[in-house]
C-alpha cells in the first residue's frame, strides 16, 4: 500500500513538475498563461476522475485498500483547481476582484468553473480524520457527495471554454458520466436499501 | 542543369532593423507633416502603422518569427496552435492556380505566378487578433487586394468577394476531420476588399510565407478577427448575394459574417474587451476595429455593430 501511495503520488504530482521546470527554464511556449491553464486544468479533470473512479474499481476488483488513495487524488484535484484559477485570477484578471466577479456572471464557463471550485474547498478542508470525526461518518458522506455536483459544472466548464474541437471535453463528460453512473449500477441492491456502505467511509 | 531562381534576398536582410524603424518613423513624420491625406491615400500600411500613436505607444513590437509561424490556427492541419507547423509539410504550393470567377469581366484560371506578377509584394506591419484572445503583431509581406480587384473588372453586379481555400485532405490531414465543413470559405463585402488596408499576403519576415501560415497566397483584414483571413487560396469569386463563410455557418451566433475586432461586443462565451499580446503575460485592451478605426470605422456607418457582429 505504501508502495501504491508514492506512485500515485508521483504520478499526479507529475504535471506540477513539469510546469515548473518550464517556468524556471522559461519554456513553456508562445503562450505560457494559456499552457499553465491547460495543464492544470486537465489535471484537476483527471485527478477529479481518478477520485470518483476510487469506489467503483474497489467494488470492481475487491480491493478495499483502495480507498486510502482517495484523499490524496482528491486533493491534487483542489491542488490542480487552485492552481488553474490562481493563473486566470492573476494573468487575466490582474487579482481585480470587480473584474473577476464581471466575469463570473457573465460568462456561464467562469461561473461553472468558479463554484467547482469554491464547492471543492469545504471538501478539502473537511477531509481530515480529525473532520471526519467531528462530523461523523454519515453526514461526513452526505458533504462529500459535492463531488457529484463538482463533477458535471467542471465538465460543462471544459465544454464551454473550447472554441470548437470539443473531443477532450467530450472524453472528460462521457468519463465523469459512467463514474457517477458505475456507482448506482454497480451496487447490490441488498445495500441500497440498506443505505451506504460501511466501507465507503473515508480513510481512517 | 541549371536551375533558375528568383533572387531571394529578403528586405529584412537588406535594411538592418535599427535603420528599417528609423526609416519608419521618418516616413511616419513626414506622414505627420504633409497630413495623413497624402500618406494616407498612397500607403496606407505604413500610416496605419508609422504614425504617432504607434511609435509614441512603443508596445507593438513584432512577434518573433517562431512565434508567428509556430502559433497559429489553421484547422485544415489540426486543431492544436501547434498542429499547423507540425502537419503543413504536406501541403504542395507549386505548381498551384487560382481560380477567378463570379461577377468580373474575365472568369479564368490563373497559374498563381501569373496571377501576382503585376503586384510587387511590399512589408506591412499589422496588428493580428484571434477571435479567442490572442494577438500578434506580423511583418506582413503583401499587396492590396484592390490592386487584384480592379485588374479583374468586376461587373455592376459584383457586391462581396469570396475567398476559398484548397480542399484536399491528402495534402491537409485536417480535412479528414469533420470539425469544420470544408473548404473552408471566408467573404467580405466589396467595399471591404476594395480598402487600402485589405492585404493578399505571400511572404511574412520576408521570406515566403510559411505552409503553416497559409502559402502559397491569403488574405489578410487587420481590423477583422483572424478568421477571416483565408489561407492558401485556390478561389477567389464575386458575387452579387452575401457568400455563405465557414465559422458563420458552423456556429451562427457566434461568429458573424463581419467579424470586426470590437472590445464592446463581446463573444458569446467569452469576453472581447481585452487581449494577450503574445509574449506578454497580462492582457490588454482590445481597440476598437483593432486600433484601424480611423480608417475603416467609416466602412460600417449608420450600422448596429450588436446585430451585424
Amino acid at each position: 500500500m505504501r508502495q501504491a501511495k508514492a506512485l500515485v503520488f508521483a504520478a499526479a504530482l507529475t504535471p506540477f513538475l513539469w510546469l515548473v521546470r518550464g517556468v524556471v527554464s522559461g519554456d513553456l511556449g508562445t503562450d505560457p498563461v494559456e499552457t499553465i491553464a491547460q495543464v492544470t486544468g486537465v489535471s484537476a479533470l483527471a485527478c477529479l476522475a481518478a477520485t470518483l473512479a476510487v469506489t467503483p474499481l474497489r467494488r470492481l476488483t475487491g480491493w478495499n485498500a483502495m480507498i486510502r488513495l482517495r484523499r490524496m487524488l482528491g486533493l491534487f484535484a483542489f491542488f490542480y483547481a487552485l492552481l488553474h484559477a490562481s493563473d486566470f485570477f492573476v494573468f487575466d484578471h490582474m487579482l481585480s476582484v470587480p473584474s473577476i466577479l464581471e466575469d463570473v456572471v457573465e460568462h456561464p464557463w467562469v461561473l461553472f468553473g468558479f463554484t467547482a471550485l469554491l464547492l471543492l474547498v469545504p471538501l478539502a478542508v473537511t477531509s481530515t480524520s480529525g473532520w471526519v470525526r467531528r462530523l461523523g461518518g454519515k453526514r461526513w458522506q452526505r458533504l462529500h457527495r459535492l463531488v457529484y455536483v463538482i463533477a458535471p459544472l467542471a465538465a460543462a466548464h471544459y465544454y464551454l471554454a473550447v472554441k470548437r474541437d470539443v473531443t477532450w471535453p467530450t472524453v472528460f463528460a462521457v468519463v465523469f458520466a459512467v463514474l457517477l453512473l458505475a456507482r448506482f449500477v454497480g451496487r447490490p441492491a441488498r445495500a441500497l436499501r440498506r443505505g451506504p456502505l460501511p466501507s465507503s467511509g473515508p480513510e481512517r | 542543369m541549371l536551375i533558375r531562381r528568383p533572387p531571394d534576398i529578403p528586405p529584412r536582410e537588406i535594411t538592418p532593423e535599427r535603420l528599417f524603424w528609423d526609416r519608419r518613423r521618418f516616413v511616419g513624420a513626414l506622414g505627420q507633416g504633409l497630413g495623413a491625406l497624402a500618406i494616407g491615400a498612397v500607403t496606407p500600411g505604413i500610416a496605419a502603422c508609422s504614425t504617432g500613436e504607434r511609435l509614441q505607444q512603443g508596445d507593438d513590437k513584432l512577434t518573433p518569427w517562431d512565434d508567428v509561424t509556430g502559433y497559429n490556427n489553421f484547422y485544415e492541419f489540426g486543431t492544436g496552435k501547434g498542429d499547423p507547423k507540425r502537419n503543413a509539410g504536406s501541403l504542395r504550393t507549386r505548381p498551384w492556380t487560382v481560380r477567378v470567377e463570379g461577377e468580373i469581366a474575365k472568369p479564368a484560371t490563373y497559374a498563381l505566378d501569373d496571377l501576382l506578377r503585376p503586384f510587387p509584394a511590399a512589408e506591412r506591419i499589422y496588428r493580428h487578433r484571434c477571435v479567442e484572445g490572442w494577438s500578434m503583431v506580423v511583418p506582413w509581406m503583401g499587396f492590396p487586394l484592390r490592386d487584384l480587384v480592379k485588374r479583374l473588372e468586376p461587373t455592376s453586379r459584383a457586391k462581396f468577394v469570396e475567398f476559398t481555400t484548397l480542399h484536399d485532405p491528402a495534402q491537409m490531414p485536417g480535412q479528414r476531420s469533420d470539425i469544420l465543413a470544408w473548404p473552408y470559405v471566408e467573404a467580405l463585402r466589396l467595399d471591404e476588399a476594395l480598402h487600402p488596408l485589405t492585404l493578399m499576403v505571400t511572404g511574412v519576415y520576408g521570406k515566403p510565407i510559411p505552409n503553416q501560415n497559409g502559402a502559397p497566397l491569403r488574405l489578410v483584414v487587420p481590423w477583422k478577427y483572424g478568421f477571416k483571413g483565408g489561407k492558401s487560396l485556390v478561389r477567389i469569386r464575386f458575387t452579387e448575394r452575401q457568400p455563405a463563410t465557414t465559422w458563420n455557418v458552423a456556429i451562427p451566433h457566434e461568429y458573424g459574417f463581419y467579424a470586426n475586432v470590437n472590445p464592446e461586443v463581446d463573444h458569446p462565451r467569452w469576453t472581447q474587451a481585452r487581449e494577450r499580446r503574445v509574449g506578454e503575460l497580462f492582457r490588454r485592451k482590445t481597440l476598437m476595429f483593432n486600433g484601424y478605426a480611423d480608417q475603416v470605422a467609416s466602412l460600417y456607418a449608420g450600422m448596429d455593430l450588436r446585430v451585424n457582429y
